[in-house]
């Protein structure tokens, strides 16, 4: 009952919210929502202890694929939407057969090396991929009405909406899957491999598990940015972006679902705000490397860990009067 | 009749070092079966050509007559060979109760779909049932929410075994269970091997501690620089020559 309710707080809030903001912080707020779906899937593939360095350009794969779909055939976009990241899903499955040969730091070079491939081929290919220059007037999302609210796609606002709710249905979706079974056992390939595997775990099988489904996850966020944006180019996927991402998953900690996600929201509001107000934008990649080596340094278990010290806390006050007795 | 696990010519080569040379052995079902040997032996390198971790140079595991040589590890564990692990390697971020539940994985295997729409509930009740069973039979029933890691080390050991437990094995690769425990953890953990092998698990065990070999085994397998040695029961093992001559070193070496 108690959760209904603070259920639907957040859900009045984040249906005000935009009604508060400015056009081009609507407008973050969009790429805000999209990019808390590729940390919390990258999420998912740090729990198997694999970090991946191509996790922004099997995001592309998405975009790319929802974007080619919807421009040559019509496919209705919501269903390119999926269909970018079923593609998504299945490139990371392709690839996982020359990448979990490796792990650790092995699988981390690998990765990139993989994600620099793709990127090359949408550079060399001008047919299909449109080359450097990428894919230009991809279908916006059209426009749809719900009784009560009228989508209208080219308001942010309406996107905003719509993304969330796509948003909210696949960190459900991942949240399930983290604290089922199957995210026992991610964890238990994470943390001692050979004790898992004398209990029966395919440990490749679950890496390749964690693998695909984080991609297929990322392939929705990006085809979410595609049809949002509009043109996306190889360089929409470039390393610079994985530094982000790395950046928001490493400040927010990554030892609960919710620490990327707060790092990637504290961080934007940091950069969109503070660095837009004081005119610091471009140095926006310095201050990511400082606010990331000093986070390391001085807050190693993440923005997580400042949440769990107050929660631990009322805990800790909510046992005392037992103990008392 | 065919043995349980039966090794035949069991070789290992690691470069010009033949670790185990041409072993044979059968374990019979129900028992418990010691390997024992002076340090360097080739007990563990055994273990693991037996459970998988390790690749034999040749030579053949049957289980059941099936060869399972060179299976990866966690086929030979789906066979029902299911092994511990030299000191306490365990998931020692999770909780204990969650260590066991990974040793679940075989009998309650996860399921993608079912897991997310939750339509598992019966599976997932049913592994946490066996669990607890795992972790009451092993005495553990009160740390199930602590985290492994800062378990006792006899807990740890126990946990390693509960973790086995859980998998419903049919074997069970024992590997220097008693490390570090006291004599009375040692007397203790006998006492549940004792009854894990009258409810039909059968047990391997390497082990260092003679008195517990001696007071546990059915049959004892005796190997030195990574050959046979001799086998028999623990009887017969204690006053066999070339036993004694093997760990206390006979005259001719001396000489």
């Amino acid at each position: 009952m108690r959760n209904i309710f603070i259920w639907t707080v957040i859900a009045a809030i984040l249906f005000a919210l935009p009604n508060l903001l400015s056009f081009s912080q609507q407008e973050v707020l969009v790429f805000l929502t999209i990019n808390i779906l590729v940390v919390a899937s990258y999420r998912l593939l740090t729990l198997t202890g694999e970090w991946s360095l191509g996790h922004v350009v099997i995001m592309g794969v998405g975009a790319y694929a929802s974007a080619m779909l919807t421009k040559s055939s019509g496919l209705y976009v919501p269903l390119g939407i999926v269909m970018g990241g079923v593609v998504a899903g299945l490139t990371a499955l392709a690839l996982s057969y020359p990448l979990f040969r490796m792990k650790g730091f092995y699988f981390l070079i690998g990765s990139f090396a993989a994600g620099e491939i793709i990127r090359l081929l949408w550079k060399r290919f001008r047919e299909p991929f449109g080359g450097t220059k990428g894919i230009k007037g991809i279908d916006p999302m059209p426009d749809f009405s719900v009784g009560f609210y009228d989508f209208d796609f080219f308001e942010p606002t309406s996107y905003f909406y719509f993304s969330a709710i796509v948003v909210a249905i696949c960190l459900w979706i991942l949240w399930r899957i983290e604290k089922s079974p199957i995210g026992l056992t991610f964890q238990a390939v994470h943390w001692q491999d050979k004790l898992a595997q004398a209990s029966g775990v395919n440990l490749r099988a679950y890496r390749t598990l964690a693998f695909v489904i984080a991609s297929g996850f990322a392939g929705i966020a990006g085809a979410l940015l595609a049809h949002y944006i509009g043109t996306i180019n190889p360089n929409s996927f470039d390393v610079e972006v994985m530094v982000f991402v790395l950046t928001w998953a490493i400040v927010g900690g990554t030892s609960t679902f919710y620490g990327p996600i707060l790092g990637c929201v504290v961080l934007t509001i940091l950069n969109e705000v503070v660095l837009r107000e004081l005119g610091l934008e471009q140095t926006r990649p310095l201050i990511y490397g400082l606010i990331l080596i000093l986070s390391i340094l001085f807050m190693p278990n993440g923005l997580e860990s400042i949440v769990q010290k107050f929660t631990r806390q009322k805990e800790r006050r909510s046992l005392r009067p037992e103990e008392a007795k | 009749m065919t043995s349980l696990l039966e090794v035949k010519d069991l070789t290992m080569r690691f470069g010009g070092l033949t670790a185990v040379d041409t072993l044979n052995f059968k374990v019979e079902k129900g028992t418990i079966h010691g390997l024992i040997g002076p340090n360097g032996a080739g007990k563990t390198t055994t273990f693991n050509m037996i459970s998988g971790f390790y690749t034999p140079s040749a030579g053949e595991v049957l289980l059941r007559g099936e060869n399972i040589a060179g299976l990866p590890m966690h086929e030979v564990a789906r066979r029902g060979v299911v092994r511990t692990f030299q000191h306490s390697t365990l998931f020692a971020e999770l909780t204990v109760l969650e260590n066991a539940l990974v040793g679940t994985h075989m009998p309650f295997r996860p399921n993608l779909f079912a897991a997310i729409f939750g339509w598992d509930k019966d599976a997932r009740n049913g592994a946490e049932a066996r669990a607890r069973e795992a972790l009451t039979f092993f005495g553990l029933a009160d740390v199930g929410h602590e985290h492994a890691g800062d378990l006792s080390h006899g807990h740890q050991r126990a946990l390693g075994m509960a973790v086995a437990y859980a998998s419903h094995p049919d074997i069970v690769l024992l590997d220097e269970p008693f490390t570090g425990m006291n004599p009375e953890e040692t007397k203790h953990m006998m006492g549940l091997m004792k009854q894990l092998c009258s409810d039909g698990i059968t047990i391997l065990l390497v082990e260092h501690d003679m008195q517990a070999i001696m007071g546990l085994c059915d049959n004892i397998t005796c190997m030195s620089f990574g050959k046979f040695l001799a086998e028999g029961g623990p009887a017969e093992i204690r006053n066999h020559p070339a036993v004694i001559e093997a760990y206390l070193g006979g005259a001719r070496h001396v000489a």
